[in-house]
């Protein structure tokens, strides 16, 4: 045990490795958004109200249905992309062509009902979700006792983030998908139904909120404010690794879950504005996020 | 000629009616009484106070009789957001607009804290049952506000003293980062070195914290064996169920939740809750008083909820203020009010009988509560039972520890 700057080694890799949970969360959020900002030029202010809707989903499977986590990590997620690809549908779709800020407001006016209504009939505490049994207790790593859950979400959601970056930037789908972001006419000349595919994007997009939701729902209470409480944070993620940029929210995701969880120790205070501080630097010296294409 | 007595009419038209809108205005003076709810309606405390802090207000008008005997009440309220410049701008606009004359619930201490200053300035009544800092009867105490409900002092002086006491003697804090969980710890730490206890640290989170994992990880690694967690609200739930995950029970350290309200053992659950100990003013399932009043409001609210104790103190305090005003007549005087309630005892059907101290603390029985297993709850909401009543005079900060200038020693 060296002690360094006030703390043990021991509680420093605690916190390290408490921060990179949490940056799981900000990862596999903040890469939904930029699937949906990337590909449809979207900016998804509903990300965090669909997370939460997600979480509800599991509550409701569980309670109402008798269905359990796992099969809840499937069907939740499914569950709310339809929804989601109901809103593309009826809503989003108009909105093509004009600019950022009407899906902005409208998807942000959308998560303001969506969040009210859900308080309406739950209130703001919200409902317990027990962890699986399959991942109850956790093991003693020496410096710190690991929750098995925990590592479960760091592990499940890096393999969700890599697999994502690779359908979209190694395979053919992806790349479908990019020509028809780039040149929606072209690529409709290919015979690709480029508005279907627009609608199943943003229901992936959607899906990976919801996932995020299910995997948080053992963690902390299922309430409705759950995601309006984190959406701001995860912006400032995707602002920081660059709009849209699939391997720029993953890995600033995790890097700024380490930045939080250092600043809990050594700065309590600062814990909730770090993430701004760095995404006020990082503006200033690349106006277009650590991955942005533009500059 | 023709035109100055057309302005001669115009001039007595208008007198005459300016003159009926005096006597309305003073009619409606004379029999109207504004009351305004200010909370948490959509934030981490919402059901601890929120919406059901407004049907507590209204079922205290409609309970207090005064409708049938010719008064006029107004009820208004508003969503403060827990930000204290929120809060001293509805303050003062509702003041400013004549739409309120009396304050209930204010939820969050920096809130209460802020509202109390106006309130005194424009001489009308807090009557505070949401906030908990003990600063609001001390150093911050007023001749328009009353502290109803609870107090940090009363909290940690139940369970900090009765856990400290059996044992729990070195304690470790996660703390909610701004004036109540200040004050909550400062209080504890009180009571836990009176009694022979030491405070080893604590972490602070920020209000709303979702993980707590980095301050739990911290309380573990001290091993103190008493873990303090002076938050509230979604903030307890959270912090409860971490500490399970993260095993803080398990390897033998104790969770003392230092307020923790009858919703918050809803959303935890009883299999992650039970067990703990916690302080409540009023717990619904007393006595058929309490349960009479409980069941009536839980038909009322959305949910099915029963009050937690901030509800019922606004119940409680709109009653007797109530029972004030009609026996002082028509006024807005806001101290001349404080000081005819500080006068009359209470007596109501959910905190049942007390009175009001000079430092406008008010003082009735406490409760030590112990969350039941699942395998004990019979009933909806039969969460709790009663492990000890502490008289008032007992919980309370005594008068001669009291800071506040009003008292006179």
């Amino acid at each position: 045990m060296i002690p360094l700057l006030g703390i043990t080694t021991q509680a420093l890799f605690a916190q390290l490795l408490v921060g990179l949970i949490n940056g799981a969360f900000y990862a596999l959020l903040s890469l939904g958004l930029a699937v949906i900002f990337g590909m449809l030029n979207i900016v998804n202010f509903a990300h965090g109200a669909l997370y939460m809707m997600g979480a509800f989903f599991a509550w409701f499977l569980l309670n109402a249905l008798h269905i359990g986590y796992w099969p809840a990590l499937v069907l939740a997620p499914l569950g709310v992309a339809i929804f989601g690809m109901i809103v593309e549908r009826t809503m989003l779709t108009r909105l093509q062509g004009l600019d950022h800020i009407y899906g902005l407001l409208l998807t942000f006016g959308l998560a303001l009902i969506i969040q009210g209504l859900f308080q309406n009939y739950f209130g703001s505490s919200g409902q317990p979700y027990p962890v699986p049994e399959l991942l109850k207790g956790g093991a003693n790593l020496g410096f710190m006792y690991l929750p098995n859950y925990r590592a479960w979400t760091i592990v499940f959601s890096l393999a969700v983030c890599l697999l994502t970056w690779f359908a979209i930037e190694k395979t053919r789908l992806g790349a479908v998908l990019r020509a028809a972001t780039e040149n929606p006419q072209l690529t409709r000349a290919f015979g690709v139904n480029v508005p279907r595919l627009i609608t199943l994007t943003y229901g992936f997009g959607v899906g990976l909120a919801a996932l995020a939701g299910v995997l948080a729902a053992p963690i902390y209470q299922v309430r409705p404010l759950m995601g309006a409480d984190l959406i701001v944070v995860v912006f400032a993620v995707v602002v920081i690794g660059g709009m849209g940029s699939i391997m720029g929210s993953i890995v600033t995701g995790f890097a700024l879950g380490l930045i939080e969880g250092l600043t809990k120790v050594f700065y309590p205070q600062a814990a909730n504005t770090v993430v701004f501080v760095v995404m006020a630097l990082v503006l200033l010296v690349k106006p277009a996020g650590l991955f942005g294409r533009k500059a | 000629m023709m035109k100055r007595s057309l302005a001669g009419a115009a001039c007595g038209l208008m007198l005459a009616s300016a003159g009926s809108l005096f006597v309305s205005a003073a009619l409606a003076q004379e029999k109207t009484i504004k009351v305004g709810v200010l909370t948490d309606m959509s934030g981490p405390y919402g059901d601890v106070g929120g919406a059901g802090s407004t049907v507590a207000a209204q079922m205290a008008i409609e309970d207090s009789g005064m409708l049938a005997k010719g008064w006029k009440i107004d009820l208004i309220s508003a969503d403060h957001q827990n930000k204290a410049d929120v809060g001293s701008n509805l303050a003062r606009e509702w003041i400013d607009q004549g739409k309120a004359d009396v304050f209930l619930d204010l939820l969050t201490s920096s809130v209460a804290l802020a509202v109390n200053q106006i309130v005194k300035e424009k001489n009308k009544v807090a009557l505070i049952s949401g906030a908990a800092s003990s600063d609001l009867t001390g150093k911050a105490c007023s001749p328009n506000s009353i502290h109803w409900t609870y107090d940090t002092f009363s909290q940690a002086n139940s369970t900090g003293k009765a856990i400290t006491k059996a044992g729990g003697d070195s304690w470790f804090f996660v703390t909610a980062d701004y004036a109540f969980g200040k004050a909550l710890e400062r209080d504890t730490t009180t009571v836990v070195t009176a009694n022979g206890g030491k405070v080893i640290g604590n972490a602070m989170a920020p209000l709303n914290n979702a993980d707590f994992s980095s301050q739990l990880l911290q309380a573990q690694s001290s091993k103190a064996k008493v873990v303090g967690l002076a938050n509230a609200g979604a903030d307890t739930a959270n912090s409860i169920k971490q500490a399970a995950e993260f095993g803080l029970t398990q390897g033998g350290q104790k969770l003392a939740a230092l307020l923790m309200f009858i919703t918050d053992v809803n959303a935890l659950g009883l299999p992650a809750a039970q067990g703990l100990e916690f302080t409540e003013s009023f717990y619904w399932d007393l006595n058929d008083k309490t349960r009479d009043f409980a069941n009536r409001y839980s038909k009322r609210v959305k949910n099915g909820a029963m009050p937690t104790m901030v509800q019922a103190g606004v119940y409680s305090s709109l009653i007797h203020y109530l029972k004030a005003v009609e026996s002082l007549g028509p006024t807005t005087d806001g101290a001349a009010i404080v000081s005819t309630m500080k006068a009359m005892p209470t007596d109501d059907e959910a905190m049942g009988a007390g009175y009001i101290r000079q430092d406008g603390r008010k003082i009735h029985p406490v409760y030590l509560l112990q969350v039941k297993k699942p395998s004990e709850s019979k009933y909806p909401w039969d969460y709790a039972s009663v492990v000890a009543t502490i008289p008032g005079e007992e919980a309370f900060r005594p008068l001669a520890q009291s800071e506040c200038p009003l008292v006179t020693k």
